[in-house]
């Protein structure tokens, strides 16, 4: 077989049902052999939103992402799709090709260094020299950026490797010796850590994208009804925990919901599970949850410790060791005082926004298309005002239904996720929030979708700025507008140019009615909210400081 | 402080690049850094030494060490008993009226003169970092020209 055929071959082995990417020079001879292939494969319209539509596949499915370029600017491309990835420990592989072996290192013509650029943003990364080594590496590709904590794997194959000639040879096992996670959590922690779930008067569990990445949401609800502990979580970590549960807090951070910051602020036992105490959810670090001993689960032991004190640190698999904790806790803490202390701030700081001019708020929009979908619709995001909104007002029951560039912060991620989401998912409603700025960043991906009939709905949230950035000018600038009042075409002449639906809505009247069409169409469709300009995302803690110093958004 | 780890790695090219790219990506500093093969040649190892301002920089390297791919294992030299060493080469300004004086002080720290050029000569010596550093200062007084070190090399007793 030749280096391409070998690849194609490990890839079906490996399970792979879709692939997204785009053709080039030095990687002819690998697309030379798809055409006989029976993979599915999804040609983009830029390298970066291949590698987010796989990104997109693999949240979606829990299976790895895979995506394809050719060398220099086709591997350069990828390279935000890589990093919004690894950021958030998503299992991918991508494939790129390399100028010729024996040219590597010449300047050729499309040549650069990709093992090179991409070492900082791979869990791991291969250059393949010797098509003898090929299937081998697939194979402990697909392991690693699977296993432990995922993450983007590349593997940069020049063209002469994917011509060359070689004996295929599957490899059944798998052995690399200096990588070896650790699943399963160690009993003497476990005790330990029931020690002090025990003791606790004011338990609250603080769940992030690892409880997702494992499984353990199934878990997560059992052991949060058991202690009875109220339940936040991280961006990532959205679908963990149905949000229309009583013991359920919401989002906490920077945007999160103000009951759930003052709720861990107060509380005396932290159970951190598969999160890693990111700045925006710990605001200032010295400051953070001051009377709080915590228990921090996590498959990467550099998470542990990293950002705030650990009393008890747990390495291993989530699902695994909340099963441990579940097995052997008896005579759960009796939290009743604590929850009524965590309902009074429910009450006193809800969620909210005011509606009262004759513009859309945009709150109003997600609001609906919650109702609309009855919260069982995937979300992807772009990054700024509407993912924060989309965090906020739509409620999510279900993990892999929350889909967005959560470390990285990647604009223009939102649509081709939603790409690798819904073909992932056909009978699902995809819906991609975006804002006007956001959704210009891969706007060209309308034609993969109406190409392909992948009928994702993008709901554009339009304020003709870019409104995060507008909001912190307007609260830490001085209202200095700088570069944010940001012009788009005319979505509606946009999409049909496409072949897709677009529709305007200016009305609020017109808001209910206009997802309601979108679900019953049969194609892409934009919608054009306009939105009111200087709509706000509140609550919101300054970056810096202490996650209590929450300033707007109080009824 | 400066903390003294060994690194054992795969022997395979980038490696050097993935473990001086954490460095630098993480802000952390590397005081020295030798690198060679070991009795396997598929292992090579690494001796670092690090400064690391508190305990916690020194766990939050050794973990992030750890967790790349091709690091088989890291070991912390600071609690735990080891030989270390290393070697300089010094240049300095040389007379030969001044050979009796400079071989003194090269007895007392351990260093001999390899080459002589035509008024400079290169001496070499190896040995801890406390006894390089006194014969580096003995020999200022005769001019030192140019100097060069390997960094620590170490290994577990």
């Amino acid at each position: 077989m030749t280096g391409a055929q070998i690849v194609l071959e490990c890839l079906k082995k490996e399970g792979v049902e879709v692939m997204f990417g785009y053709p080039g020079g030095q990687i002819l001879p690998f697309f030379d052999k798809l055409y006989d292939s029976d993979i599915k494969f999804i040609l983009t319209r830029h390298e970066q939103a291949a590698a987010h539509a796989a990104d997109g596949y693999a949240r979606a499915t829990g299976k790895v992402g895979v995506c394809v370029a050719t060398s220099g600017p086709g591997a350069t491309n990828l390279v935000t799709g890589i990093a919004t990835a690894y950021m958030d420990s998503i299992p991918m592989v991508a494939i790129t090709g390399q100028v010729k072996s024996m040219l590597i290192g010449n300047d050729a013509f499309q040549e650069a260094d990709v093992t090179g650029i991409t070492r900082p943003i791979t869990k791991h990364n291969y250059l393949v020299k010797d098509v003898r080594d090929l299937a081998r590496i697939i194979r402990e590709a697909f392991y690693i950026a699977s296993t432990g904590r995922p993450g983007p794997v590349l593997i940069d194959l020049p063209s002469d490797v994917q011509m060359a000639d070689t004996e295929f040879v599957w490899p059944e096992e798998i052995n690399i010796r200096s990588y070896q996670p650790t699943y399963f959590g160690h009993p003497g922690q476990i005790k330990k850590a029931i020690r002090l779930i025990k003791q606790a008067k004011r338990p609250l569990i603080y769940a992030g994208g690892g409880v997702i990445t494992s499984g353990a949401h199934l878990e997560l609800k059992e052991l949060a009804e058991k202690i009875n502990a109220p339940v936040t979580w991280t961006l990532m970590g959205i679908g963990c925990f149905p949000a229309r549960h009583a013991l359920s807090l919401g989002m906490l951070g920077m945007h999160g919901t103000a009951y759930a910051n003052h709720s861990i602020m107060e509380s005396d036992l932290i159970l951190a599970v598969g999160a890693r105490f990111d700045d925006r959810v710990t605001g200032r670090v010295d400051k953070f949850a001051p009377g709080a001993k915590v228990i921090h689960i996590d498959i990467d032991p550099s998470s542990i410790s990293k950002n705030i004190p650990v009393a008890i640190p747990i390495v291993g698999d989530a699902k695994n060791i909340l099963g441990q904790i579940l097995e052997e806790l008896k005579n759960p803490p009796n939290t009743s005082q604590w929850l009524k202390q965590v309902d009074a701030y429910k009450k006193k700081y809800p969620l909210f926004y005011k509606d009262k001019s004759a513009a859309i708020p945009p709150q109003y929009v997600i609001e609906q298309i919650d109702q609309a979908t009855k919260g069982e619709a995937i979300i992807t995001t772009e990054v700024g005002q509407n993912q924060m909104w989309a965090t906020q007002w739509y409620k999510y029951s279900h993990p892999r239904t929350f889909i967005s560039s959560g470390g990285l912060g990647t604009m223009g991620y939102g649509f081709p996720a939603a790409m690798g989401a819904k073909l992932a998912y056909p009978d699902k409603i995809v819906f991609d929030i975006a804002g006007d700025g956001s959704i210009q960043m891969n706007i060209q991906e309308l034609a993969t979708c109406v190409c392909n009939k992948i009928n994702v709905k993008v709901a554009i949230l339009n304020n003709g700025y870019l409104g995060m950035v507008r909001q912190w000018q307007e609260l830490f600038y001085k209202r200095r507008y700088s570069q944010v009042c940001i012009t788009a075409p005319d979505f509606v002449k946009l999409a049909d140019s496409f072949g897709a639906l677009g529709i305007l809505v200016t009305k609020k009247e017109d808001v209910r009615p206009a997802i309601e069409k979108a679900i019953k169409t049969d194609n892409t469709v934009f919608i054009d909210f306009r939105v009111e300009q200087e709509e706000n995302v509140f609550p919101m803690v300054p970056a810096g400081e202490a996650i209590n110093k929450i300033i707007g958004g109080l009824a | 402080m400066k903390h003294t780890i060994a690194v054992m790695v795969e022997n395979k090219f980038g490696v050097l690049a993935r473990v001086a790219g954490l460095f630098s990506a993480r802000g952390y500093n590397i005081a020295s850094l030798a690198v060679s093969e070991t009795l396997d040649p598929q292992i090579s190892a690494m001796t670092i030494v690090v400064q690391a301002e508190d305990e916690k920089i020194l766990e939050q390297i050794k973990k992030q060490l750890n967790k790349l791919i091709d690091v088989i294992t890291v070991i912390d030299f600071t609690k735990k008993e080891h030989a270390e060493r290393e070697l300089v080469l010094v240049k300095i300004n040389y007379k030969p009226a001044n050979k009796a004086r400079i071989e003194k002080l090269l007895k007392k720290y351990l260093g001999k003169i390899i080459k002589i050029g035509k008024n400079t000569a290169v001496i070499e010596s190896v040995g801890e970092q406390e006894q390089i550093k006194q014969l580096l200062d003995g020999l200022k007084v005769f001019g030192v020209k140019e100097l060069i070190r390997t960094g620590k090399i170490a290994i577990a007793v």
